[in-house]
Order: structure tokens, then C-alpha cells, then sequence
């Protein structure tokens, strides 16, 4: 069966305050999908990235990376990912930079291109609950998330 | 206390620390110290962070906690929810689970099992292996194995792709599913995803006898090395099953063999784990120290895991991977393995195992017909232990008349090993750092030491995360002398204090 041409990952822990955000954002934007957008895309929730994901990314048009992203203004930052080997690799859970390292080394190729939407994140506490802020970034999120999977969003390069 | 665990006189000793260690899961850290004359006088594996988990499932319903524990850990998220789901089968008086959702969780269980090997050998020990402990730290990972033997770490990665989509198929969703409960399972195999494993069984089979043969062919070329690097003698501990000591990974009763290879423990029942087993504190350490509690802290210490597995089983049930276990004791000449790189030839047979097994339950019409839960008097207390990728794992809980926790006490695989570990790192020291000057290579041999053991430090501790190297060297009085830094990019960096 031919991959669908889009592919969302979301990852985070939903014990751990606003890395709750990635899944969150899987479940909001799983009910957000109308059928027509559903049919064009895959969503995946992780716990982190890990290596085989780069058998998944093979493919696609676009791929969109989302996590919890303490550095990030509110609601939330984008950026372009470009492959390269960095010390996750060193790690069982690989940086989106890795991951694309791991596509084009598995791959011989160029990986789709990536962007990831970090969402502004600013605690991590043990059982803690979404921050009021970061519960303010999800929807906002996951409003530009449904533009980028019609294909009107602006995106970094 | 064991030789190089303490040192007689730390004062003026110089202090080298391995922080954080790599191609582990979580944070850990090495400390050494060595006199003028660059000799080890004290080694240290050291756990630096605590997250209290057992804390945060206290006080929340039972059924939560299959779901909620699985949060522990990125790569043995299963293993979590199965041994609390066995533990709370005895709350919810479900003994014994319905047949179909006992072969569904041993259907579960191999796939992570043989995913969580193929993640450690592939992903993380093959470059040590494939390169050489000194080799430029820049291709000492998965991308430089992809580039450099592209076969290798494209049946790495297929094979862990398969035991993802076991663990889909099974729990629900590849990574904290649902799918097994208090009393059972939510559901059963489907026949779309049943042919779907079907369908790729018989290459992964072959895949998982590649590995092993790989594995063997890293041991011939330098077998000396093999059998002598971080040779550590220690019990070993694991489930077994109960009427003829079969290798056993989801349920079983527990086998204590000595160093020598000697049963020392058998069929004791592992609800009775705390009859067998103590947990020592020490102030250096977040991480416990459990020994066998007739015997003592001093001498009460064991491994478990792969190595501890193979061994103390009395022979594995599926003919492919008792063919293999039967060659490996070969290689001990009468004589338990105890080399910390042996692990890697054990954990592989072990995948093969896990393969062969899968195959074998696929064939099993009550994966995808039968009753998900069974139910019966209720109690207040459940013990649930399990074969982990990693060894022996305890999930411990009471549960109130109010359906919620009371109680929770985990031993993880990683705890367990952490004498061993320890132990790993003073051979290492002994062996290789007497009197030499510190390099990144010299350093790394520690590192691959502990990370045989596949250690799990956020399963331990609880914490997330691994890092760049970074190699303190302190004068007494704590100013700093040398730094010895491995970026991300393999550049290794030495900037004098």
C-alpha cells in the first residue's frame, strides 16, 4: 500500500507537564481532520524519535515534527529541518536533524522536506499539568497545522 | 564494599568522571579516581537523577496503572505495562487469565523483546563492535554502521520495524497501546494484522540467524578480546519455567545458578520475591544494590538479563535458538560466560528466540477467538515479575478498598544489575586504565562495559535524556586540571585548565 503523501509525528511524554504537548496535539488534531484531509495524511504518536522512523518518512511529499519546545515563543516556532549527525545518535532517542541523517544514510537520498513546530513549553514536572501557557499554544498549533495539511501554510525553508 | 568500590585514602586522589555516559537510556555517570602514578584506586557507576515514579502511581485507580507505568521508559514501555498488568491479574482475582489473552501478551512480550534487542545491537552496541572500541568516535553510530555495512543495519532496522508492528497489533498502538488490562486484554489479534505477521515471519526468522552469525563472526575475529574484556563472575538470576527450566521470558518461577554455575535457587514462587530478595542503599548512589538475602549484600549480588538468561535456563524451547545457546555454553568449556561482550552473542539468540516463538504463536487460533478477561474473588495485593529485554523486572502493588494504590515498589532489570555494572567498570579499570594516559578510546571501553548491560537508567531513575561526553580531571583541592570533551560531531576536544 503506497504511503499517504503527508506524515505528522508527535511526540512527548503525557506524564511529564507540557511534553504532554506532542500527544495532545496528535489526539486534537486526530478529531480535527475532516475525511478528505485524513485520507491525505498519516499521524504517528511517539515517545521519542527513534531510528525506524526514517522507514516511515520514505515516500512522503511533507513531514511535520511536533514537539514540546522550551526554547520556543508563545504559541509556537517553526523551522526547517536539514539533515545531520549529532550526539543523540549517541542516544536511543535521535534529534529531528538525526533522524533525517538516518534517512539519507538508510535512504541514499534527500528526505522530504521537514518542518518542525515547536510548541512553547515550560514545564516538564513528574504528574504536572499542562502550563497555562502551553495549553494556550496547542490549539493555535493545531490550527496551523490543518492549513499546512491543505497545503496553504507558509513554511520556513 | 568489594575491592575498588572505596578508596583508602580518597584525599589528593585525582578524579576522572564519565558524565553523562552514551548509548545508554537515561543519565549515568563514572567516576574514577587514580594516584600520582595514574592507578586506580576507586570506581564508581553512579545514578544522578531521581523522579520518584513509584510516588506518582500511588493514590491513582488500579486500572490506570498499566497505562500510566508505561510512561517510565522510551524503549520498554511493554514490559511495564505486562508486569503491571500480571500484578493487578491478582487484584481483580483473574487466576488465571483467559488463554487467548495470555497468548496475546506472550505475543506482546516477544515482540518487544525482539525489538528492544534489535534496537541495543544494532542501533548501539554493532558500531563498538563493527569498528573497534577506539575507532573516531564520528561513525561510532548507526549512521556510520548504515553507511559503512548497509545490510547489517537495514536488517536492524526491519527487524525492530517487525517487532513494532507486533507490539501495534497487539497493545493497539506501537508505543503505550492499551491493549492488555487488569484480567486480561481489550482485544484480540486481528485477521488483517494476523496476515500481515504472517507474512514477514519467515524473513525475520532469517534475519534474527544472520545476526547471530554475526555476532559469532565479531567473536571469532577477536575472540581473545571477547572472552576477556570486562570479565565479571556473578550469579545469575531469571524466571524459568516451572516444570522443566526452559527458558522462559512472560512467566515462570525464579533460578539462581552461583558463578560456577551451580543452582543455588529454584522454583521459588516470584510473588515471594521479597523471601528471596533485599535492596541495599548506598550514599553514593540513587540507584539500589539488591542481593539475595540469605546470602548478604557482600555476597548476595547477581546478574540478570540476556548473559544471566541463556545460561541459567536448562535449555530454550524453539530448536533454532537451542541450536545456538547449545554452541554458546560451548565457548565456556564447562564454565559459565561471564564477559560483559558475550551479552551481545546472548541477546541475539535470545531474538532469535523471540522470532521463532512469534511464529509460533501466529499459528495459535486463540490469538484471534476467545474471552479478552476473567475475573474472580478479589484481593488487595498483586505481584507481578516478567522477563524485561534487560532481566527480571518486579511491579509490586496494594490496592484499597477504594480501587486505588496504596502501594508500589518497582525493581527494574537495570537495578538489579547495578553490582554488576559496577563490577563491569572496576574490571575495565583494573584491566585497561592502570597507569595510562586518559584517551577517548580508553574512556569509551567503560562505557561499552556498562552499556553490554543494555542499561535502562530512566527505567532506574526515571530520568530522561543522554548527552555529549565530557572527561573532568580535578586536583584535590577541586580546581579543574584537564577537560576532555566528545562532541556530537565525534571531534574529541582537550582543553587544558
Amino acid at each position: 500500500m503506497a504511503a499517504k503523501p503527508l506524515l505528522i509525528i508527535a511526540w512527548g511524554n503525557r506524564s511529564r507537564g507540557d511534553d504532554a504537548l506532542g500527544p495532545l496535539f496528535y489526539d486534537t488534531l486526530s478529531k480535527a481532520l475532516s475525511p478528505e484531509q485524513a485520507a491525505s495524511v498519516d499521524l504517528l504518536e511517539e515517545h521519542q524519535l527513534h531510528p525506524e522512523l526514517a522507514l516511515d518518512l520514505a515516500g512522503r511529499q511533507r513531514v511535520l515534527l511536533v514537539d514540546a519546545d522550551p526554547g520556543a515563543p508563545p504559541p509556537f516556532r517553526l523551522s526547517a529541518v536539514q539533515p545531520g549527525p549529532d550526539a543523540s545518535l549517541a542516544s536511543h532517542a535521535l534529534s529531528p536533524s538525526a533522524l533525517l541523517a538516518v534517512f539519507m544514510a538508510f535512504h541514499g537520498q534527500p528526505p522530504p522536506p521537514v518542518t518542525l513546530l515547536g510548541l512553547h513549553a515550560c514545564s516538564f514536572g513528574l504528574g504536572r499539568p499542562l502550563s497555562d501557557a502551553a495549553a494556550d499554544a496547542l490549539p493555535a498549533a493545531v490550527l496551523w497545522a490543518l492549513t499546512w495539511v491543505d497545503g496553504d501554510a507558509a513554511v520556513p525553508r | 564494599m568489594t575491592d575498588l568500590e572505596t578508596a583508602a585514602h580518597p584525599e589528593g586522589l585525582r578524579r576522572v568522571a564519565i558524565d553523562p555516559l552514551t548509548r545508554v537510556e537515561g543519565h549515568g555517570k563514572v567516576t574514577l579516581l587514580l594516584d600520582e602514578h595514574n592507578r586506580v584506586q576507586q570506581a564508581r557507576l553512579h545514578i544522578v537523577e531521581f523522579r520518584g515514579f513509584e510516588q506518582f502511581i500511588c493514590g491513582r485507580p488500579y486500572w490506570e496503572v498499566p497505562v500510566m507505568v508505561q510512561r517510565l521508559c522510551g524503549i520498554c514501555p511493554v514490559s511495564h505495562h505486562l508486569a503491571a498488568s500480571k500484578a493487578l491479574d491478582r487484584v481483580v482475582g483473574a487466576q488465571p487469565v483467559p488463554r487467548s489473552a495470555d497468548l496475546l501478551r506472550r505475543l506482546m512480550h516477544v515482540g518487544q523483546v525482539m525489538q528492544s534487542h534489535a534496537l541495543h545491537f544494532f542501533h548501539l552496541s554493532s558500531p563498538d563492535l563493527l569498528f573497534g572500541f577506539d575507532a573516531e568516535p564520528a561513525r561510532r553510530h548507526i549512521v556510520g554502521v548504515a553507511q559503512a555495512h548497509p545490510d547489517i543495519a537495514r536488517k536492524g532496522i526491519g527487524l525492530r520495524k517487525y517487532g513494532q508492528e507486533v507490539i501495534r497489533a497487539t497493545a493497539g498502538k506501537r508505543i503505550h497501546g492499551t491493549g492488555s488490562v487488569p484480567g486480561g486484554v481489550n482485544r484480540l489479534l486481528s485477521d488483517d494484522d494476523h496476515l500481515l505477521l504472517l507474512r514477514d515471519v519467515s524473513q525475520m526468522i532469517e534475519w534474527a540467524e544472520d545476526a547471530v552469525a554475526l555476532v559469532k563472526r565479531l567473536h571469532a575475529a577477536d575472540s581473545v578480546r571477547h572472552e576477556s574484556f570486562a570479565v565479571v563472575p556473578a550469579q545469575m538470576l531469571s524466571l524459568v519455567r516451572p516444570d522443566d527450566g526452559a527458558l522462559e521470558l512472560y512467566d515462570g518461577v525464579i533460578r539462581v545458578r552461583d558463578a560456577s554455575g551451580a543452582i543455588v535457587v529454584d522454583h521459588h514462587d516470584p510473588a515471594d520475591y521479597l523471601g528471596l530478595i533485599e535492596e541495599e542503599v548506598k550514599p553514593w548512589s540513587w540507584m539500589k544494590f539488591p542481593y539475595l538475602r540469605a546470602q548478604g549484600p557482600q555476597q548476595g549480588w547477581y546478574r540478570v538479563g540476556p548473559l544471566a538468561r541463556v545460561q541459567n535456563c536448562s535449555f530454550i524451547s524453539t530448536p533454532r535458538a537451542e541450536r545456538e545457546r547449545r554452541e554458546f555454553v560451548d565457548t565456556g568449556r564447562g564454565q559459565p560466560v561471564h564477559a560483559a561482550l558475550a551479552t551481545h552473542w546472548a541477546r541475539m539468540i535470545e531474538m532469535l528466540h523471540a522470532m521463532e516463538l512469534i511464529a509460533e504463536l501466529l499459528h495459535e487460533p486463540a490469538l484471534r477467538h476467545g474471552d479478552l478477561t476473567a475475573s474472580g474473588p478479589r484481593a488487595s495485593e498483586g505481584i507481578g515479575v516478567i522477563e524485561a529485554p534487560r532481566g527480571t523486572l518486579i511491579h509490586h502493588y496494594r490496592v484499597g478498598p477504594d480501587d486505588l494504590v496504596a502501594m508500589c515498589n518497582l525493581i527494574v532489570s537495570t537495578t538489579h544489575n547495578n553490582q554488576a555494572m559496577n563490577e563491569a567498570v572496576r574490571a575495565v579499570a583494573r584491566q585497561r586504565f592502570d597507569g595510562r594516559e586518559l584517551t577517548e578510546g580508553l574512556l569509551n571501553e567503560i562505557e561499552v562495559a556498562i552499556r553490554a548491560y543494555d542499561p535502562c537508567l530512566s527505567c532506574a531513575t526515571h530520568a530522561l535524556g543522554a548527552m555529549p561526553l565530557q572527561v573532568d580531571l580535578l586536583a584535590a583541592d577541586g580546581t579543574r586540571r584537564d577537560r576532555l570533551m566528545r562532541h556530537g560531531d565525534g571531534r574529541v576536544q582537550h582543553d587544558e585548565g
